[in-house]
C-alpha cells in the first residue's frame, strides 16, 4: 500500500474514508458520540474546497445534504439515536427522490436521550424500517477501522450506484476506540462517480426513467435540464402522479434496485466457518469480542466460527443460511435485544437453534459474557 | 422573454380554488424574475407541502418540491454547494412559521443569499382550515370551533427580529407592488423574506365570514397601507404595505469562501 499509517479513532477514520470517496459537503448537528465527524470536516473540507455547516438541527442537516446532493455534490452527514430519529422524514425523501447521500449514525444507548456516552447496538431496525411506507435501504458496518473506512467508501459507492440514501451503523466503542489505519493510496480503492445523463440541452431528459440496469443518469440543479424533484409519487419528468401503474411502478423500482442487488451490497469477514459446530454472527464492536471467543475457543480445539456482517440491511440471509447450514448452533452476539436475532432465525434453516449472546447495560460486550452463555446454550452450565 | 416562457403550461389549470391569491403570487414573481432577466437555468425554486408549495410544479425552473416546513434547509444545501445560482423559496404560513419556524428564523440569522416568500392566506388550507401561527386570536378554523385562542406570528417582526436583511410586506391585491417587492427583494444580497398577504376564500374566507373572493380582495386593499402613511396615523390598526428593512450584512456564501482561503492558507 503506498498510503499513510494513521493512529486515529473510529470516527475519524470515517472522515478519511468519505474525504477519500471525494465528499463536497457537510451539514450536522453536534451529538455525542459522533461529534468528532462534524469537528473534523470543519477542518478539512474547506482546506479542499469542500463546504461544512452546522445546521439549527438534524432535520435541517439531512434536508442540507439533500439540496446540496442535488447539485452534484458528494454529501454526508453524522448523528446518533436522538438525531438519527429526527432525520427519518429526509431519509425517506432521499429515498423517493433517489438523492445519492450517506448518513452515519454511531450508536449509543437508547430510547430517548438514553445513554449519550455508552455503546449500544439499538438502531439496526431502526435503520430498516424508521422510514415510513414501504422501501428499501442499505445499512453497513464495521469493527475495526481498516473495515470503517473500507465500508465508508462503499456507502458513498453504493449511494451513487443505486442512487439512494446510504446508512453507516457504527457504535460509540468503534466511533472513539483508537487504532491503527492505513489509508490508502488515491487510486487505490476503485470510487464510483456520479452517472450523468447523455442527454443533451434542448431534448426530453426523463430523470426518473432508469436505464435497463436500473440505473438513473443524473442531471445536476442548475445545468441545462429542468426538472421536478418531489416527495409525492412521481412520473419519469418528477411531477406529481397518483395513477396506480405509475404508484406501483415507482415503488418496486425504489424496493427492486436494492433488494435485486443483495449480493452486490453484501460486505462480511468469516473465520473459521467451515467446519464450526458453533457459529458466532455478529458486527460492529460485538465483533471484536465474539472473534476473540472464537481465537481462543479454536486454540482449545474447539469447532467454532464467526461470520462477521458488515452489511446489514439489505440483510444478507441467503449469506447466513449457507453459512449456518451446518452449525449445530447459531448465536448470535450483539448489543440490543435481538434485532439481527431475528433476521438470523428467520434466515436459518433450524431457527430454534439460533441463540442470543447480548448485553444492553451500555458496556460492551465482552469474550467473558459471551463464554458464559455459550457454557448455558451448550448445557454446561455457567 | 415572454412570460410563458417560465412556466409549466401543460399543467395549468392549477390546482388553487377559485379566488385563492396565490395565483397572482406566481404572476408577481414571473414578471420579477422577467424584469431582472434571469435565466430559468439559474434559478432553483424550493418549497415545502401545502397549497402555497404547489407553486413549483408551474414554474419552468430547477424545482425542489421538499418536505413540510423545511424548504429553506433544503435550500441552503443548495446554495451552499452553488452559490451562483438563484434561490427563491415560496412557502406557505403554517409551513415557514410552524413546522418551519426554526429553520426560518435560522435562514434569517444566516443571511444567506435566497429570497424567502411567505404566502400567508391565515390558514392551512389543503387540510381543510385548521387554524396556522398566522390566523391570529378570534378567527374561526375547523380546528378552532369555538374561535381561536392562540396568539398570531407578524412575519415581518420576527424576520426582523431573526436578522433577516431585507424585509417587506405586500398582498395578492396590490399586483404592482408584488413583482416591485419581489424584485427587489431577488436583487437584493442576503436573506430577503417577503411575506404576501393572500387572500382563501375557501377555508379562512367562509369560516370567518369575509365574503366573497372580491369581497376578500377589497379587504386587502382597505385593512393595509403604505409604511408611514398618514392613514396609519389615524388608524394604528391598519397593517403597512411595503420594505421595512433593507441592509447590507456579510452573506453567508461569500463569508464561506473567506473560510475556504483561510483554510487553504493553513494548509
Amino acid at each position: 500500500m503506498g498510503g499513510r499509517v494513521e493512529f486515529v479513532q473510529g470516527n475519524e477514520a470515517c472522515v478519511e474514508a468519505a474525504l477519500y470517496a471525494g465528499l463536497d459537503f457537510f451539514a450536522g448537528y453536534p451529538i455525542t458520540p459522533s461529534t468528532e465527524i462534524a469537528e473534523l470536516m470543519s477542518v478539512r473540507l474547506p482546506q479542499r474546497s469542500g463546504k461544512f455547516i452546522q445546521m439549527e438541527d438534524e432535520i435541517a442537516s439531512i434536508c442540507a445534504i439533500i439540496g446540496a446532493s442535488l447539485t452534484g455534490q458528494k454529501a454526508m452527514t453524522a448523528t446518533s439515536g436522538p438525531g438519527f430519529s429526527l432525520m427519518q422524514e429526509g431519509l425517506g425523501y432521499a429515498i423517493m427522490a433517489e438523492i445519492p447521500c450517506v448518513i452515519v449514525n454511531v450508536q449509543r444507548g437508547g430510547p430517548s436521550t438514553g445513554l449519550p456516552t455508552k455503546v449500544s447496538q439499538g438502531d439496526v431496525n431502526q435503520a430498516r424500517w424508521g422510514v415510513h411506507g414501504d422501501h428499501a435501504i442499505i445499512a453497513l458496518t464495521a469493527s475495526n477501522h481498516q473495515d470503517v473506512f473500507a465500508v465508508t467508501v462503499d456507502a458513498f459507492n453504493f449511494s451513487e450506484t443505486f442512487r439512494t440514501p446510504v446508512i453507516l451503523l457504527f457504535d460509540e466503542v468503534i466511533g472513539h476506540m483508537r487504532e491503527k489505519l492505513e489509508v490508502p493510496a488515491p487510486g487505490e480503492v476503485a470510487l464510483v462517480e456520479r452517472l450523468k445523463t447523455s442527454v443533451r440541452e434542448g431534448v426530453d431528459y426523463h430523470p426518473y426513467l432508469p436505464r435497463e440496469d436500473g440505473r438513473l443518469p443524473m442531471s445536476d440543479f442548475g445545468g441545462v435540464h429542468r426538472y421536478n424533484v418531489t416527495g409525492l409519487f412521481h412520473d419519469m419528468w418528477g411531477f406529481p402522479s397518483e395513477k396506480p401503474e405509475v404508484v406501483h411502478g415507482l415503488l418496486r423500482h425504489l424496493v427492486d434496485k436494492i433488494e435485486n442487488h443483495v449480493e452486490d451490497v453484501t460486505r462480511y469477514r468469516e473465520y473459521f466457518v467451515e467446519d464450526a459446530e458453533t457459529l458466532l454472527v455478529s458486527y460492529g464492536s460485538a465483533a471484536r469480542s465474539a472473534l476473540h471467543v472464537a481465537v481462543n475457543r479454536r486454540q482449545r480445539g474447539e469447532r467454532i466460527g464467526l461470520l462477521e456482517l458488515q452489511t446489514l440491511w439489505p440483510f444478507p440471509a441467503a449469506l447466513v443460511r449457507e453459512k449456518s447450514r451446518h452449525a449445530g448452533y447459531v448465536v448470535v452476539v450483539e448489543m440490543n435485544m435481538g434485532q439481527v436475532l431475528q433476521s438470523v432465525k428467520a434466515a436459518a434453516e433450524r431457527p430454534e437453534r439460533v441463540f442470543l449472546a447480548n448485553r444492553v447495560d451500555g458496556v460492551l460486550i465482552a469474550p467473558a459474557d459471551i463464554q458464559n452463555i455459550l457454557r448455558l446454550i451448550q448445557g454446561k452450565g455457567v | 422573454m415572454a412570460v410563458k416562457e417560465y412556466i409549466r403550461e401543460r399543467f395549468f389549470p392549477h390546482i388553487w380554488c377559485p379566488g385563492c391569491g396565490h395565483g397572482v403570487v406566481l404572476g408577481g414573481l414571473v414578471r420579477a424574475v422577467e424584469a431582472i432577466g434571469l435565466k430559468k437555468n439559474d434559478i432553483v425554486m424550493v418549497s415545502g407541502i401545502g397549497c402555497s408549495s404547489r407553486i413549483v410544479g408551474y414554474m419552468d425552473f430547477h424545482t425542489l418540491h421538499a418536505i413540510h416546513g423545511r424548504a429553506l434547509a433544503f435550500a441552503v444545501g443548495v446554495k451552499m454547494s452553488r452559490p451562483e445560482l438563484t434561490l427563491l423559496v415560496p412557502m406557505g404560513d403554517g409551513d415557514a412559521l410552524s413546522i418551519g419556524g426554526n429553520h426560518f428564523i435560522h435562514a434569517c440569522r444566516r443571511n444567506i443569499d435566497m429570497t424567502a416568500i411567505v404566502m400567508n392566506n391565515k390558514v392551512y388550507g389543503m387540510t381543510g382550515g385548521q387554524y396556522s401561527p398566522l390566523s391570529g386570536y378570534g378567527t374561526m378554523a375547523t380546528t378552532a370551533p369555538y374561535t381561536n385562542i392562540d396568539q398570531e406570528f407578524d412575519v415581518v417582526n420576527i424576520a426582523t427580529a431573526a436578522g433577516a436583511t431585507f424585509v417587506a410586506r405586500t398582498t395578492s391585491y396590490h399586483v404592482q407592488q408584488l413583482p416591485e417587492v419581489l424584485e427587489e427583494a431577488i436583487r437584493h444580497k442576503g436573506f430577503s423574506v417577503v411575506e404576501v398577504m393572500s387572500p382563501c376564500p375557501t377555508y379562512y374566507g367562509r369560516k370567518n365570514k369575509e365574503g366573497s373572493a372580491v369581497d376578500m380582495m377589497e379587504r386587502l386593499k382597505n385593512t393595509t397601507t403604505p409604511i408611514g402613511s398618514k392613514a396609519k396615523r389615524e388608524n394604528p390598526s391598519l397593517i403597512e404595505r411595503g420594505v421595512f428593512v433593507k441592509k447590507e450584512m456579510p452573506e453567508y456564501c461569500a463569508e464561506y469562501q473567506k473560510i475556504i482561503e483561510r483554510a487553504m492558507k493553513g494548509n
